[in-house]
């Protein structure tokens, strides 16, 4: 990575860690720690969707992986937190390595991959549902034991740094895949897969790999989710609402781009919180006006908005 | 596994079958869409939410009985599904299957969440006197509004057949599904075509929603219950395969009926998934054969 890969994420994490300074309500933090949970799970979305063009409608699937494991280890075996947090991302990246092995062996792609990813994720839900273990309907608490050396803090703030630096962490991750060999293979089957394999690219390991690392973020997320907020049930941990956001931001964003979902998530979040503003709270408002989001950027071309701005300035 | 006395099993996979004929009306205006469009169409559950909605404010407010809203619903939404695909989903996706899948799910979003800002998230059903009666056959007993449900989707399923088959309409939406090209060729408007297609898919979940409504309740996201099932069908039946629809519907009927029975209700729909996984990927062309 050069000086021009890192400046950018550079100058986004030092505007972006003085917020607490500004912003001190407990609301504005809230909300601020929630978007940069989503954004972290679209992040991950976005190795595979956005790099690999690899389209999953069911991110929950390792979002909700590693949100129960990390909460399950905590409560049922009394694994240290930071060690749970670790242990849940693996899962999400296992799980995300397993579906992989089954769906593109099988020659899964495009509305085919999108609907098996949708079926496991369900899958999933049910079975937290409906295992006691799992504490079933009605869901699953993480003592609070207010530590920092229990992963829990007094203040919000320190919960954004947190976030933020995962988030920090995402983008170097997705900048180093850019300029790896493995981030040109992934490209290559976006964009032709066949092609790709003509000259030699092992798509499927490469596919393998960008799914097992994209779940292993969104499980971060997923995780990070379960930590700050102390609970979890299977709509929350596998409902569709994550596989939905998981793809927003990146498709709004700029899907293939390191900052695409971090633009993307932001901007949806904003706009999500300025119709709640306006409108008064009617509930499904904001997600109703990301679906005409979706529709516009799809139907309008350039669909990433860097690339409106790029165009704007050209002009 | 617990064994049940062979009357309650033989209800169940009666009651499977009824309800599987209104899953593969569902599953029937996927498919279509498939076959012709050759794209599937997430917002298929939140149309169906909608058309629900439709029959219930039909009830509601102008005091329709569900099985007469079929006779409104149907025509508004065949002109819904037709200028759905003519001016959202057809200029939006310029051909990418990406895209479709995208400004479908996108078109699903709004539909369910509209029908959460403005219903809220209660849920709602319809109180119609029928709703309790049942028919006896020997020792078992159906609900009356199945056997109903079972008899329309069957008709309607007919319907299509006869329409498909012998109408100018039928013959052009067939000789898109075969050759788009060849089809535009010969001065067949594809774009109208494909619009038509998708208004009959509409409509198929409208004369749905209006069986569904008496023994069944609509909230928002009452469509996503259907929608996966409609998906499971649609891929065991062969993409884009009507009769393989049909078949499909009851078979997943009796599935979901049976392993409710003996599962419990909750993991009664694992069943449906395991089994939807499965054919993606070990037999994705379908079971009963249509290749893809």
């Amino acid at each position: 990575m050069t000086a021009r890969d890192l400046l950018p994420i550079a100058v986004f994490a030092a505007v972006a860690a003085l917020l607490p300074v500004f912003v001190t309500s407990g609301t504005w933090l809230n909300f601020a720690v929630f978007t940069l949970i989503v954004t972290l799970a679209a992040q991950g979305w976005n190795i595979l969707g956005g790099y690999g063009g690899q389209y999953s409608f069911g991110h929950a699937a390792f979002f909700g992986t590693a949100a129960y494991a990390t909460a399950l280890l905590q409560v049922r075996f009394g694994v240290n937190p930071y060690l749970a947090f670790a242990l849940g991302v693996m899962a999400a990246g296992l799980v995300g390595w397993i579906i992989g092995l089954l769906s593109f062996r099988s020659g899964l792609r495009g509305s085919y991959f999108a609907l098996v990813t949708l079926a496991f994720a369900e899958v999933f839900r049910v079975l937290a549902n409906a295992s006691a273990f799992t504490g079933g309907a009605a869901g699953i608490l993480i003592p609070l034991d207010v530590r920092p050396g229990n992963f829990q803090f007094a203040s919000r703030a320190i919960f954004y740094w947190v976030a933020l630096a995962l988030v920090v962490a995402a983008l170097l991750i997705t900048r180093t895949l850019e300029r790896a060999r493995l981030g040109a293979h992934l490209v290559a089957v976006r964009e032709n897969e066949d092609a790709a394999r003509a000259l030699g690219v092992d798509a499927l390991a490469v596919k393998l790999s960008a799914i097992a690392l994209s779940a292993a973020i969104t499980g971060a997320a997923g995780a990070l989710y379960a930590q700050y907020f102390l609970y979890l049930d299977s709509n929350i941990a596998y409902g569709t609402w994550i596989s939905v956001e998981a793809l927003l931001g990146p498709i709004v964003g700029g899907a293939g781009t390191a900052f695409g979902p971090v633009i993307g998530g932001i901007l949806l979040h904003s706009l999500g919180e300025l119709a709640r503003k306006l409108l008064g709270s009617v509930p499904g408002l904001d997600l109703a006006l990301f679906g005409v989001l979706l529709i516009l950027v799809v139907r309008f071309p350039p669909r990433d908005i860097p690339g409106l701005l790029r165009r704007r300035a050209r002009r | 596994m617990r064994s049940f006395p062979i009357e309650i099993v033989g209800e169940a996979v009666l009651n499977g079958l009824l309800t599987g004929a209104i899953y593969g009306l569902v599953a029937l205006g996927l498919t279509l869409v498939y076959g012709v469009l050759h794209i599937i169409n997430f917002a298929h559950g939140a149309l169906l939410t909608l058309a629900m909605y439709g029959a219930f404010v039909a009830w509601h407010t102008f005091g329709l009985d569900p099985y007469l809203a079929i006779l409104p619903l149907v025509p508004l939404f065949f002109a819904l599904g037709y200028g759905v695909q003519r001016f959202i989903i057809g200029p939006a996706s310029r051909g990418q299957d990406s895209n479709i899948l995208l400004v479908t799910l996108g078109l699903s979003i709004i539909i369910e969440n509209v029908m959460l800002a403005v219903f809220r998230s209660d849920t709602l059903s319809v109180q119609v006197d029928y709703a309790m009666e049942v028919v006896e056959l020997g020792p078992m007993l159906l609900g009356y509004p199945r056997v109903v449900g079972f008899c329309v989707a069957f008709l309607v399923a007919l319907l299509l057949f006869v329409l498909l088959t012998m109408t100018d309409t039928g013959r052009a939406i067939r000789a898109v599904a075969k050759e788009r090209t060849g089809a535009a060729l010969v001065g067949i408007n594809v774009g109208h075509v494909y619009a038509v297609t998708f208004g009959i898919g509409a409509a198929c979940l409208a004369v749905a929603a209006c069986l569904l409504l008496p023994f069944f309740y609509v909230n928002p996201r009452v469509g996503n219950a259907f929608v996966l099932v409609a998906f499971t069908i649609v891929v065991l039946g062969g993409m884009g395969s009507v009769p393989g629809a049909l078949l499909g519907g009851l078979f997943i009927g009796v599935v979901e009926s049976l392993s409710g029975l003996y599962l419990g209700d909750s993991l009664g729909q694992l069943g449906i998934f395991l089994i939807f996984i499965l054919v993606l990927l070990f037999r994705p062309t379908g079971l009963f054969g249509a290749k893809a």
